[in-house]
């Protein structure tokens, strides 16, 4: 057959058509493994010194907060009779005498304070507090605002008019004005519903406390909202969602697996940088005497409790207000490093 | 622009009606009523004080009174301090607050913003880093944390600066710091970076190019583009420096409306607690409206929607 010398067309021989030799095949095979999003976020989050730093402080304060308390020799509401206000690694009279008797005696580190309770104990306790009421309010905002603002942003139309008319309302509700309000209203209702038969878990976990989850509930979340619903208005546009529906997928199920784990990225940095503005929260309300229940500490209530012997006794102040501010610095670090590893366009 | 205005200033009316509203539900579920607290009283006198606040009448009724009597700006009487309406103990008190969060106010954008600037234009350098880190330290301290810090160092061991009350110029010092140094760390990181991207862009280059002067370049072109982000933080800023106050003015005895919000909740003194809500949330909501409409006038570019 003649060929046109302009044309593209290959010469080809039946040699072309044999199968692929050993030797051929091997340009195929994926010599590096695939980067999977995790790995590489995590990667770019190994590499970050700050980040990295903070993790472990965090990681460290946990372990103090919530597996060193179990073993302490002391617990936080045990008054130790004639050891009030030590200072640190002081040891009563009672106490001395028992260590020239032999016996061992746990050191006071931190002092005790002037109902002669361990310090060292207490600010761990607190400390469990402020993280606890960080992460489950976190998590609290992470499910209600994805939630409401995918379903606003999938949704469309009138229905996502209004639902961001409501966010845009609480949005410039003052807040800090509500939390009070509400901390302070709920408090004898919640009071009584502990007492119920079957809500005794209410007392347990503190009326204050589940006033502030209530609050961050109903008010917090829509921060969240709004980012979650700016990134799925992005994202629903994407053929993936068109060809899911193609399929005969429900909305609920294109939200769920198609929208929301693609926004995974904003989901953790907005959650990881809400949870020092929760514990941020939770000490402002402890110091006004609206958060947990005596005697249950916070750190926000140690310090409070703490400003009228700041004379005399300083380092009761100190140590609780170090290690909040440990503890929101180091979140907020961990956040922004969060944000440069999974979400660099965020970074602004 | 009018649309907008006045679409914002239905927003916000609506929003400082929900406020209410929630107030005085909220107030209402308290269990008791506000006389339980009080020593045995016999049911006659407690019939009596109840027909005196209206308390007896339905709750519906009770609302439309309130609401009637609040848009003509009467909160009713205080219940602890006898004799004094809360409108008058809210424009006694709101002044001394005003003073000392607008010096706050000034105070973080004086330094803020010349600071940010001075971070951009340093980038990497010391005074970057120098900055940054009390930009970050300013937003992980909570307030009452550098209170009680600056009461023990320079009122308690120094003994340089008063820690009671508002008698003098020095008084003021510890407070306004206190409550200025959230807001500055803010204002100086939104600062860096607006003036880091400014700065990249072509019309900076531009300006160079031509052959205009350093200053008039960072005066003329960059603050006045990088200064944008600023301007929308006034508003959270306002009702930061509002809430800062609670605590501020409770560590420092201020006789401020945020140490009396404070004390009135310990007080239980339900109507000086329902006042100072609303007022302070129609103050938050009007500043915020103000500043909104303030950036749209000042940058043309945001499209009114």
């Amino acid at each position: 057959m003649k060929k046109n010398p302009l044309s593209f067309q290959l010469d080809l021989n039946p040699d072309d058509f044999l199968p692929a030799s050993e030797e051929e095949k091997e340009s195929l095979v994926v010599m590096r493994e695939s980067v999977s999003f995790w790995k590489d976020g995590m990667r770019r989050l190994r590499k970050n010194k700050v980040a990295m730093v903070s993790l472990i402080v965090i990681l460290v304060i946990m372990v103090f907060a919530f597996i060193v308390p179990s073993f302490y020799p002391y617990s936080y509401e045990q008054q130790i009779k004639g050891s009030n206000n030590l200072a640190p690694m002081q040891y009563s009279a009672q106490e001395l005498a028992r260590i020239d008797a032999g016996e061992k005696v746990f050191p006071h580190i931190f002092g005790t304070d002037k109902m002669g309770r361990d310090y060292a104990i207490r600010v761990m306790m607190g400390a469990r507090i402020s993280l606890l009421v960080g992460l489950i309010a976190s998590a609290i905002i992470l499910v209600i605002g994805s939630i409401y603002g995918s379903i606003a942003a999938f949704a469309g139309g009138w229905v996502d008019i209004i639902m961001m008319r409501i966010v845009d309302i609480i949005y410039t509700v003052p807040d800090v004005l509500l939390i009070v309000l509400l901390s302070f209203a709920l408090e004898d209702p919640l009071a009584k519903l502990a007492s119920i038969h079957g809500f005794g878990w209410v007392s347990k976990v503190g009326t204050n406390l589940i006033c502030i989850f209530i609050v961050f509930a109903l008010l917090y979340w829509v921060g969240m909202a709004r980012m979650v619903r700016s990134q799925v208005l992005m994202l629903k546009e994407n053929e993936y969602v068109t060809a899911a529906r193609a399929l005969g997928a429900k909305s609920g199920r294109i939200i769920k697996k198609h929208l929301l784990t693609n926004c995974i990225g904003t989901l953790i940095v907005t959650t990881t940088l809400q949870i020092p503005s929760s514990i941020f929260t939770e000490s402002f309300l402890s110091f006004l005497g609206l958060g947990v229940a005596v005697p249950m500490p916070s750190l926000g209530s140690l310090a409070s409790s703490a400003i009228n012997g700041i004379n005399t006794y300083p380092y009761l102040l100190f140590i609780p207000a170090v290690v909040i501010s440990l503890i929101i610095l180091s979140f907020n670090l961990l956040g922004d490093g969060l944000r440069d590893a999974f979400d660099p366009k965020l970074k602004n | 622009m009018a649309k907008y205005i006045f679409k914002r200033i239905c927003l916000a009316i609506v929003t400082i009606w929900a406020v209410a509203t929630l107030t005085f539900f909220l107030m209402n579920l308290v269990p008791g009523g506000p006389f339980m607290s009080e020593k045995a009283v016999s049911p006659e006198a407690m019939a009596a004080l109840e027909a005196k606040y209206g308390l007896d009448k339905p709750l519906g009724e009770q609302y439309l009174t309130y609401m009637k009597d609040a848009l003509h700006g009467d909160f009713g009487q205080s219940l602890r301090q006898r004799g004094r309406s809360v409108s008058s103990i809210i424009f006694s008190k709101f002044p001394v607050s005003a003073k000392v969060g607008g010096m706050a106010v000034v105070v973080a954008l004086v330094l803020g913003v010349p600071l940010g600037c001075l971070a951009a234009f340093n980038r990497g350098k010391v005074w970057d880093h120098i900055i940054s880190v009390i930009a970050t330290c300013g937003i992980a301290v909570p307030s009452f944390v550098i209170c009680t810090f600056l009461m023990y160092t320079f009122g308690v061991k120094l003994k340089w600066l008063p820690t009671l009350g508002l008698t003098g110029p020095a008084n003021y010092i510890m407070p306004v710091v206190a409550l200025a140094f959230y807001p500055m760390a803010y204002i100086m990181r939104l600062m860096r970076s607006s003036m880091l991207d400014v700065l990249g862009q072509d019309y900076m280059r531009t300006a160079k190019a031509k052959g205009v002067s350093q200053s008039k370049s960072i005066f003329k072109h960059a603050l006045r583009n990088a200064i944008l982000p600023v301007i929308t933080y006034l508003g959270p800023m306002m009702a930061y420096t509002l809430s800062g106050s609670f605590i501020v003015e409770k560590i420092f005895t201020i006789p401020g409306l945020g140490g009396q919000f404070v004390s009135s909740i310990t007080n239980r003194d339900y109507t000086v607690i329902m006042g100072t809500t609303i007022f302070l949330a129609t103050f938050m909501v009007i500043m915020m409206v103000v500043v909104d409409i303030l950036y749209k006038i000042v940058d043309p570019r945001i499209k009114l929607k």
